[in-house]
């Protein structure tokens, strides 16, 4: 062992002794040609491939998305806009930064430009780097565009246990729509995403697709949301399993008597 | 007899809180043996009737519209008793409201159990009418646990009950407004809050003059985009003022310095949508439920496999076993097909089935069986799951949901969802399972927030129920792959000219030359 691993040393050395003399007399090319000889020889570097968390997170500019882009609020939304600013302290306006980068989102289609990063900036009066942190912190900012439906499907262990588990589900959209997880339809209908717990556990497995949590799949009631919206129509969000919210399945255990009413049970005091 | 001695713990629980652990033993067995034979044993005067809890009747169940089967609007509100009385109940000052929530036993429904009434007293320190400051309630409705979809009801079916809940909560602090802080996500939720909200401001509820008392009290919506860490309490303020979501460290605590650098309490959806209804019947109903320290009702969420998954509100102290039975259709298959149960989200270890049978669901029951209530979210397994890829799915989880503030938990939950990865398909040595638990050792309690502990216990539970399934898989994995070294690597990938620690587990020599597991 022990000489194992001296003459693997050595021949280390003698590798990097003759990557410097080629560093020296030739240019950098060759060099970086006559390491990769020396050291094939010797021992292989592992390397394995980067991997990133969801999005990039610098910006770069691109046709699509850069700052010369006009993005202001429409007359609709700078009233909201303003009713959300009115919600905090005069002084901390940039409060309303999560609500307002999320209308910006609505108006431009369902993601996030750094135009719109910009202009909100602008009306909150807060350095555009300030917005560019959140907008890169929170999951909801999408910052590239997305389609026409944003599919988001939960993953998480209990939708990954319940019901028929969203594996199944995850294969089924996969195969229905032809993309994967994290990709586009070609004509920019639905992008598909997996996302972590979005807190409809009893309901599981569940997506949501732009505002609607879709709920109690399987991978008939999955396609035959997917085809309706793809037709354009309206397909009733919730529960697809004819429940009507989350209680059991099989009838109700509780809440199954008129409701009290207004001082009963209550003490004296406040009856 | 199992079941005997259980019954007979439990009514010694009851009845002797007070008692040392040392005298617990006795009194158990006091206990049983009927009084009039437990001469000597004088630590323990009476023994109560042994009494089960669950199997909560409609008149005391506190969310009413759980289900949305009725209006959620104000006018099938009021029908449901909220609102009653609101103004009498403000006009009695903040002492008695704080003073009511300390005697109903009501412990925080957010997770940590925290008892609610004490924590709204820290807001009226001595001297509070001398500071100028305003004074902020912040509703925590960023639900993201996975498991947990309780809160979720409350807004959608009951949300006049956490409005009121705001405003006698607030009134309890003397704070001047309230912002509830909801998930993105739940966009069904916050239409029927705000809903909810207008209702309340155009009858007069809230607002200025709250219900004609004379106290103003505003009630804010505030929507988040997407982050788990956001439920913990200083991330939430951080996230309300517009910043990244990044716990801040305490002290100070934000009863001192909060949001917008003012007095603040954050507290759960499901503790001040509660409030209005414990007021109303009083402390004692509230205390008459449940355990001794662990009163009240609770809203179960139960996912996973069960015939029925569903939300529900029951006692608490209500076995677990008898919850899924009687709620969800018990287990698929059975319980004896049961493998395992997470009694409380994503973040608390797991429970194997023998410990399932014993348990009740609450904090303390759950405490003694190193697991914990968390926010009553059940998780169940069935033997047809794979319980190293189902930890190891919430190992991911925390690792996307890590705010990378403390490098701890940063750089652990990536190795912990790593380490898991390889441990799904058995590609690891045996080493490495004291390895990851002592990396989970070093993250717990060395971060700002307790993220870092969230992610280490699943793991932990994992290690310490299911430690021969992991080593199960690695001899599996060993007798096709020969041995694995620390880290993961093949041992037959081994490069012979390659200098090597002598700690990675290398094979002797010999047995790595064999080339038998050359593919």
């Amino acid at each position: 062992m022990a000489s194992l691993r001296t003459s693997a040393g050595r021949s280390l050395l003698r590798a990097s002794a003759r990557l410097a003399a080629a560093a020296t007399s030739t240019p950098s090319t060759h060099a970086l040609r006559a390491s990769t000889v020396a050291t094939s020889s010797a021992r292989q570097f592992s390397s394995t491939s980067s991997q990133r968390s969801d999005a990039l997170f610098v910006h770069r500019n691109t046709e699509y998305n850069n700052p010369d882009i006009p993005f202001e609020f429409n007359q609709e939304n700078k009233k909201i806009a303003d009713e959300i600013i009115s919600h905090y302290p005069p002084q901390y306006k940039k409060a309303a930064v999560i609500p307002l980068l999320d209308l910006g989102q609505r108006q431009n289609s369902g993601w996030t430009s750094i135009s719109v990063m910009n202009h909100v900036a602008k009306i909150l009066e807060m350095p555009p780097m300030r917005v560019y942190e959140v907008a890169t912190f929170y999951t909801m900012f999408n910052r590239e565009p997305v389609g026409k439906y944003f599919l988001q499907l939960c993953t998480t262990t209990p939708c990954m246990l319940g019901g028929c588990g969203s594996t199944k589900i995850l294969e089924t959209i996969q195969d229905h729509l032809k993309i994967k997880a994290g990709q586009t339809t070609p004509d920019k209908k639905f992008t598909l995403v997996e996302v972590e717990c979005l807190g409809a556990c009893a309901n599981a497995p569940m997506i949501q697709i732009n505002d609607d949590f879709y709920e109690d799949l399987t991978p008939e009631t999955i396609v035959k949301v997917l085809d309706g919206l793809s037709k354009g129509e309206k397909v009733k969000p919730g529960p697809q399993s004819g429940r009507h919210s989350s209680e059991p399945a099989q009838g109700r255990t509780a809440l199954t008597s008129q409701p009290y009413g207004p001082g009963q049970h209550c003490v004296p005091e406040f009856a | 007899m199992q079941r005997a001695s259980l019954l007979a713990q439990r009514a010694a629980r009851q009845s002797a809180t007070a008692i040392s652990k040392t005298s617990f033993k006795t009194a158990t067995k006091a206990s049983v043996v009927p009084s009039s034979q437990s001469r000597g044993l004088a630590t323990v005067t009476d023994a109560h009737p042994v009494r089960v809890h669950g199997g909560l009747k409609d008149q005391d169940r506190i969310f009413q519209n759980a289900y949305g089967r009725h209006d959620f609007l104000l006018k099938g509100a009021k029908a449901r008793g909220d609102w009653h009385k609101t103004k009498e109940i403000i006009l009695k000052g903040h002492d008695f409201i704080i003073n009511e929530m300390k005697a109903s036993g009501m412990r925080g429904r957010g997770g940590a159990g925290f008892p609610s009434g004490l924590k709204w007293s820290f807001m009226n320190k001595p001297g509070w009418e001398k500071d100028p400051r305003p004074r902020y309630l912040v509703i925590n409705a960023d639900e993201g646990e996975p498991g947990t979809c309780k809160d979720r009801e409350i807004m959608r079916g009951d949300p006049h009950k956490l409005v009121e809940g705001c405003l006698i909560a607030g009134r309890a602090m003397n704070a001047n407004a309230a912002y509830i802080y909801v998930r993105g996500e739940f966009y069904l939720e916050v239409e029927h809050l705000q809903a909810a909200i207008n209702e309340a401001y155009k009858a007069g509820l809230i607002g200025k003059n709250a219900c004609g008392s004379g106290y103003d009290f505003d009630v804010y919506v505030h929507k988040g985009a997407g982050a788990y860490i956001c439920g913990e309490e200083t991330a939430l303020i951080e996230s309300l003022e517009g910043k990244q979501g990044k716990p801040r460290l305490k002290p100070p605590f934000p009863a001192d310095v909060g949001l917008f650098g003012c007095p603040t309490t954050v507290a759960n959806v499901e503790t001040v949508a509660a409030c209005p209804t414990i007021i109303r019947r009083g402390a004692g109903w509230f205390a008459g439920l449940g355990r001794d320290k662990n009163q009240g009702t609770k809203l179960y969420a139960i996912s996973g496999h069960v015939n029925h998954p569903c939300v529900v509100e029951e006692e608490m102290g209500i076995p677990l076993k008898d919850l899924i039975e009687r709620h969800c259709g018990g287990v698929r298959g059975g319980w004896d097909n049961l493998l395992g149960i997470v009694p409380g989200g994503s973040s608390v270890p797991i429970l194997p089935k023998h410990k399932c049978e014993e348990v009740l669901m609450d904090f303390d029951s759950l405490r003694e069986a190193q697991s914990s209530l968390g926010t009553g979210a059940v998780i169940v397994m069935d033997k047809s799951t794979d319980v190293v890829k189902a930890i190891s799915r919430f190992a991911k989880f925390y690792k996307h949901e890590s705010c990378g503030q403390c490098t701890p938990c940063r750089e652990g939950t990536t190795w912990l969802a790593n380490m898991m990865e390889r441990f799904e398909s058995g590609r690891g040595n045996s080493r490495e399972i004291d390895m990851i638990y002592e990396l989970t050792k070093q993250m717990e309690g060395h971060t700002i927030c307790a993220l870092a502990d969230a992610a280490a216990w699943p793991i932990q539970g994992l290690l310490r129920h299911f430690r021969p399934e992991l080593e199960k898989r690695f001899a599996e994995y060993e007798l096709k792959n020969g041995p694995v070294l620390v880290g993961g690597r093949h041992a037959r990938e081994l490069d012979p000219t390659l200098a090597m620690p002598a700690n990675m587990a290398i094979p002797d020599k010999d047995v790595r030359s064999l080339s038998t597991y050359a593919q």
